[in-house]
């Protein structure tokens, strides 16, 4: 499975760390919220509201250099928003591994 | 040049925040998750600049720009292209950067916002006289187009706007036709209808209430006949 990276953080910092240190500590600080929350809406059917999160979420998954994980998510956007959750679970697998990669950064 | 930046998202807000940081003629005032906080705030302070997340809970940014009544420049942020369509409506929208924005792509949207800000004494008029050549630039999304006067057949007022006639297209400027009549000149140009501006030099007839340019009959209003007549070289 494709993992993350900082190439785009770093990129964006230019040796800047102080901003790499802060950076990471809004993902770690921001990505446990929204996945509950993700978690939440997807387990009580709100799949608009779903759709908003996952919208949020790949964002992130951009940052992180998630480019399949990233393509996925655009998919499961749109499923979302026609009423389709069929790609919960390849979608739960990306934030899996997210929330351990964040874990080790 | 001052500047807010408006994401619901943390991270989103700490990549412009970063991107403005190496900019140096950008200065950001604020930060706002919400578009709600950023429209008080712009109730009580005049900002250059706007970076702003299209995609927020309740509020898009969208609805941001139609709220505001004199809003400031605005760059949109978003994860998606779907909107840029009707992004471009907005005369205060001058760019749109897809996430993850990029030191380079970044790069070119101040360009674009500087770009803007130099052509905005001629933007607030939307049409402007070199005072140089025989020309005019008019102000069609965003690009300044250069007509000579002598190509210019008739100028028609359409509510907030404009139509220009001229002898190879027609452009529509958001304008009044009081404002253009003050940059032609008065020896080409005259007034014969509250609603017209024609060029004197390319009517090709004159019949009882109306004069004739290339195809197009245009009406000549009693009060300005008078001057009208008074111009023609009568034999």
């Amino acid at each position: 499975m494709e993992q993350p990276n900082l190439s785009y953080i770093k990129q964006l910092a230019g040796g800047d760390t102080a901003f790499e240190d802060k950076f990471i500590t809004i993902l770690k600080d921001e990505f446990p919220g929204e996945k509950k929350e993700y978690e939440k809406a997807l387990q009580e059917k709100r799949l608009h509201d779903t759709a908003l999160i996952v919208h949020k979420l790949k964002h992130k998954l951009n940052i992180l250099g998630l480019e399949q994980g990233y393509g996925i998510a655009v998919d499961y956007e749109e499923r979302l928003r026609r009423g389709n959750s069929d790609l919960s679970g390849a979608f739960r697998e990306i934030l899996e591994t997210i929330e351990k990669y964040l874990k080790t950064i | 040049m001052t500047c807010i930046i408006i994401d619901d998202e943390a991270a989103a807000r700490a990549i412009v925040s970063q991107l403005c940081a190496k900019t140096p003629e950008l200065d950001v005032i604020e930060e706002f998750s919400n578009a709600i906080d950023a429209i008080k705030f712009l109730n009580q302070q005049n900002i250059d600049l706007v970076f702003l997340d299209i995609h927020m809970p309740g509020f898009t940014g969208i609805d941001f720009v139609q709220t505001l009544k004199n809003p400031p420049m605005v760059v949109l942020t978003t994860s998606d292209t779907n909107f840029a369509i009707e992004a471009y409506e907005y005369e205060a929208i001058v760019d749109y950067l897809v996430k993850p924005i990029t030191p380079e792509r970044f790069a070119k949207s101040i360009q674009k916002v500087k770009n803007s800000l130099t052509a905005q004494p001629v933007q607030g008029a939307d049409t402007a006289s070199s005072g140089v050549g025989n020309e005019l630039y008019i102000n069609i999304d965003r690009r300044l187009i250069k007509l000579k006067f002598e190509d210019i057949l008739f100028i028609e007022a359409k509510g907030d706007y404009i139509d220009v006639k001229t002898t190879k297209e027609d452009y529509r400027v958001h304008n009044t036709l009081k404002k253009i009549k003050e940059k032609l000149p008065a020896e080409l140009f005259l007034q014969i209808h509250r609603s017209y501006i024609i060029n004197f030099t390319k009517i090709i007839d004159i019949e009882d209430n109306s004069v004739l340019i290339e195809k197009n009959v245009i009406p000549i209003s009693r009060s300005n006949r008078p001057e009208l007549m008074r111009r023609l070289n009568l034999l």
